[in-house]
């Protein structure tokens, strides 16, 4: 009924007010059916905080079965003061953290980069805005704190973060296979018999005593563990849900997958694809691990988890404009474009809840910050979008390939073009009747199509990334 | 579905100079980013004022000029001058497409989200004025050195100070106020005298007196400024008056420009016989000498003062309590009230205490001009005086003070350091108007700390520029 406010309060009332082992399961005091708690141990640990808390201020807030669609002005400051407190707490730091840690820039251009990472519409919005109170900063944040780490070699502290991060919300798991890759490409680089062999033990075991700690008052019973895991994974559920900017969404326009394969089919398929598009990324950074091409790999990857994998939500965009938030830096120009494009692509939920207004202005304030401080209008060169190589390469076989600049630049405007004009559409006209969902659908596709380019774009990048390295040191 | 279409309007507006403002222009990015931020503030709360500026729409719209300043119906009868009047007058006439039953007069308290919609977006889009008047302010300043980095240059700084101001920001897009594009018409002005464009700057003045007469404060400035600098065209060598050097036919120009403004505002109420009527709302001398939210002027700590010593007469049975008058002195809104123990305060004794807490800065803006910049010390001291010393001031007086402030902050250390405590304290001194749900005050002490740190920035980064700059200039 409430949305994911009403959730997380009652998540409070159920962790606070009944026994651990009760938590995942169906019973009298917790009917799974009305916003059941589906999310990692670690949500579960944050919301009994956040329950001893609301007890100190107002017991009745979180009051077993009475404290059902609660709301005044003081428990709305309260689960808004949360949000903001876990966001200064971890994001905001790692995200400062990260552009400190920037080389070759001049300060200022750290904090603007800093601000624009900050200024991103769709966190929040989804964070901050009207019913959505989901606290994906914690587990984004904790993410980030992994990929800091993993990057700077404090690979234990960093695999530690990222842990707790899949510990907090199962979403993480997209970001998993290029930690994996990239660790054990370091493995494999300081040699598989020695200083290699005992890392990855170490790995191993941070891994496995971080999950184990998680997860301890849950491994008394084999039936707990397989409950919480049912509760995290419902592969009962299909394909995909409401209008998502995915590849199986977009398909189903035109054919009913869902109607035509039957269910353990869809999911194989489903399988089968994410993997075959994310493997060449994966294998190439383990066999080059470099911190650039972690951040590079880890944004093809959740794009492809995100078009290919099965119960995609929209929020899990924000999966990708995490690791995009990263390589800001380097190519501004398509990283602002695809931030655009991810927060368009929440239009249809953001209208929902009411936010027309602070999205299109955090939106045009995001564009102003990043045009401002990048100037990303100037650097549309080849060189600019790490495209030389890819270029030259192409050029070999067709000489006359010199326009990809321009083609790009154009493709930019037409899809700005088409976003102002669905955004004025939705906002302004009814669908027809015949057609009910027709704008969110059109949202979607249109979404679905920037990412496909996108995901094209970023599996070059990583793909012919390393001989631009190469090109570069001949030429030093 | 109208306000989605007045929304995406001026949002696509919004969009299409933002995507300008890609080529690189920081002013219209600043000025863009805080339009952008009041657009965020247009569903936080709003005071009373939100109710009178509404009643104003529909005094002026629906009745006659004649009735103008006899309407009662609402408490909030009009007390500004005619030009304000007018101004309200054109506004309703957009007013009218948003939701008509806003502009009728029996309608009290009538807010529908179309109603808040249109003011708000009204003051937002008045406030275009004060972006051209920073504009032009910006073009004023230059800085000794010729900086690189953009955040060191004064023209830059200005802009934040101004644009960003936060002190503006709650009272007019949150408290609810149009003094936007009335402080935008009070810089231009300035901007204007600094620029030698006299004719300019005193007929901008003057329109503005019309507009809202809280800039009594700062007339005198004006007066002995335009008398002393502009009226006799040279001086002597060492700075004194050459007596023979007085244009008479600029003072008569100057004159006929002030007569000619209040003609056209006042002619008609003067025809029609209601010039009496008009300054009793105007000058509402019956008000009380102090205004509901506590203005922290002189007469605050004055009656304080009173108060703590009648206690202490009353503990100490050295007076009557019989005849203290029960009659608090901040309990309502407006009120009358005698002192118990210090002498009462008449409207008299306060202009005369504010006579003389000008007349050093007047004395020395005759005696010894400064050029525009010694102008500009003027006005500052004549708003703070008023503020001090005046009768029924507003909080929001401070504001007068405070933004021709920030032009001089960026042209001396020494003025940078006045600026941050004024700043600081005046803005701190805006907080009750903000009196809701404590969210809200807590974002405001957020901005508040925000805007107190960037303004230690700056005079930081400006006493660094001027550390090498010779004192007195």
């Amino acid at each position: 009924m409430f949305g994911d406010y009403e959730a997380q309060r009652h998540w409070q009332e159920i962790t606070f007010n009944l026994p651990i082992k009760q938590w995942y399961f169906n019973s009298s005091d917790n009917n799974l059916q009305y916003w059941g708690l589906d999310y990692p141990p670690l949500t579960a640990y944050h919301s009994l905080l956040c329950a001893y808390v609301a007890q100190f201020i107002n017991p009745d807030w979180i009051a077993l079965h009475s404290s059902r669609g609660y709301e005044s002005q003081a428990h709305k400051l309260f689960m808004r003061a949360t949000v903001l407190i876990a966001d200064l707490l971890i994001y905001i730091p790692a995200v400062v953290l990260h552009c400190c840690c920037l080389k070759e820039i001049s300060t200022k251009k750290k904090i603007a980069n800093a601000l624009c990472i900050l200024l991103y519409p769709g966190l929040i919005l989804i964070d901050y805005g009207h019913f959505q109170i989901m606290y994906n900063s914690v587990s984004l944040g904790l993410a980030l704190w992994g990929v800091l780490g993993v990057s700077c070699d404090w690979d234990l502290l960093g695999s530690l973060a990222f842990c707790l991060a899949v510990n907090y919300k199962q979403m993480e798991l997209y970001h998993s296979l290029p930690f994996f890759c990239f660790l054990l490409g370091k493995c494999f680089k300081k040699g598989l018999k020695g200083k290699g062999f005992v890392l990855f033990v170490k790995l191993a075991g941070t891994v496995v005593a971080s999950f184990t700690l998680c997860w301890l008052p849950f491994f008394t019973e084999r039936a707990q563990a397989l409950q919480v895991l049912r509760r995290l994974f419902p592969v009962d559920r299909g394909l995909f849900e409401d209008k998502v900017a995915n590849i199986w969404c977009s398909v189903s326009v035109f054919l009913k997958i869902k109607d035509i394969l039957p269910h353990h089919v869809q999911i194989i398929v489903s399988f089968c694809l994410t993997l075959l598009s994310l493997l060449p990324a994966c294998v190439k950074l383990t066999l080059q691990p470099s911190p650039k091409g972690f951040r590079f790999t880890l944004v093809s990857c959740a794009l492809s988890f995100f078009l290919f994998s099965f119960q995609v939500h929209e929020k899990s965009i924000l999966l990708v404009s995490l690791p995009v938030c990263l390589v800001l830096s380097e190519i501004p120009f398509m990283s602002t474009w695809f931030l655009l494009v991810s927060t368009f692509s929440m239009l249809p939920l953001l209208l929902k809840d009411d936010l027309l207004m602070p999205s299109v202005v955090t939106t045009m304030a995001f564009f102003i910050a990043c045009a401002t401080s990048f100037s990303i209008f100037e650097k549309t060169s080849e060189e600019e979008l790490r495209l030389k190589s890819f270029s030259v390469s192409v050029r070999k076989h067709l000489p006359r390939f010199t326009f990809l600049p321009r083609i790009i630049q154009h493709l930019f405007i037409i899809s700005v073009i088409t976003m102002v004009l669905l955004t004025l559409m939705t906002v302004t006209l009814d669908p027809p009747q015949k057609l009910p969902d027709l704008f969110s659908v059109l949202v979607s596709s249109v979404s679905c199509l920037n990412f496909l380019f996108f995901l094209v774009y970023f599996n070059i990048i990583v793909m012919w990334d390393s001989k631009d390295g190469r090109n570069q040191k001949k030429i030093h | 579905m109208r306000i989605k279409w007045v929304e995406c309007a001026a949002l696509s507006v919004m969009a299409a100079l933002s995507v300008m403002t890609g080529g690189g222009s920081w002013f219209l990015a600043l000025a863009l980013g805080v339009t952008l931020l009041k657009c965020l503030l247009i569903p936080t709360y709003h005071s009373t004022d939100f109710e009178v500026h509404r009643n104003w729409l529909a005094i002026t719209h629906s009745l006659p000029i004649s009735q103008w300043y006899y309407e009662a119906t609402s408490e909030w009868t009009l007390d500004y001058p005619p030009f304000f009047a007018w101004f309200e007058y054109a506004l309703s006439h957009v007013a009218k497409y948003f939701d008509q039953e806003m502009l009728n007069v029996h309608n009290l308290n009538y807010s529908s989200s179309r109603t808040l919609l249109f003011q708000r977006f009204s003051v937002i889009f008045t406030d275009a004025l004060f972006v051209y008047a920073v504009h032009e302010c910006c073009k004023c300043v230059d800085g000794k050195k010729a900086c690189k980095e953009l955040t060191e240059k004064p023209k830059f700084i200005l802009s934040v100070l101004l644009l960003w101001n936060f002190g503006l920001l709650i009272v007019d897009h949150i408290h609810f106020q149009y003094n936007g594009f009335l402080f935008g018409l009070m810089l231009l002005s300035i901007a204007r005298l600094f620029q030698k464009r006299h004719m300019e700057g005193a007929f901008l003045f003057a329109v503005l007196l019309h507009f809202k007469h809280i800039y009594l404060y700062v007339a005198p400035a004006y007066g002995i400024y335009l008398l002393r600098s502009y009226c006799f065209t040279a001086n002597k060598p060492d700075g004194s008056i050459r007596w023979n050097s007085f244009s008479f036919v600029r003072l008569i120009s100057l004159g006929l420009t002030v007569f000619l403004v209040s003609a056209l505002s006042l002619g008609p109420f003067l025809a029609l016989n209601q010039l009496p009527q008009v300054f009793s709302r105007l000058f509402p001398f019956k008000r009380g000498l102090c205004h509901a939210y506590w203005a922290p002027n002189f007469w605050a700590v004055y009656n304080a003062l009173d108060k703590v010593l009648s206690v202490i007469g009353l503990q100490l049975k050295l007076l009557d309590p019989k005849k203290i008058p029960k009659a608090s002195m901040t309990s309502g809104l407006v009120q009358q009230f005698q002192h118990t123990v210090l002498p009462s305060v008449t409207p008299l004794v306060t202009l005369i205490c504010t006579l003389i807490a000008i007349l050093p800065s007047i004395f020395c803006l005759w005696f010894k001009p400064q050029g525009p910049r010694g102008f500009l010390r003027c006005l500052i001291l004549c708003a703070l005086s008023s503020f001090m010393f005046g009768w029924h001031v507003h909080e929001k007086a401070i504001l007068l003070a405070i933004l021709p402030m920030s032009l001089l902050s960026v042209g001396k250390a020494g003025d940078a350091s006045i600026f941050l405590i004024l700043s600081t304290t005046g803005h701190y001194s805006l907080f009750p108007l903000l009196f809701t749900a404590p969210g809200k005050k807590n974002l405001f002490l957020i901005g508040w700390k925000l805007s107190t740190s960037l303004a230690w920035a700056l005079w930081k980064s400006s006493v660094n520029l001027y550390s090498l700059s010779p004192p007195g200039s």
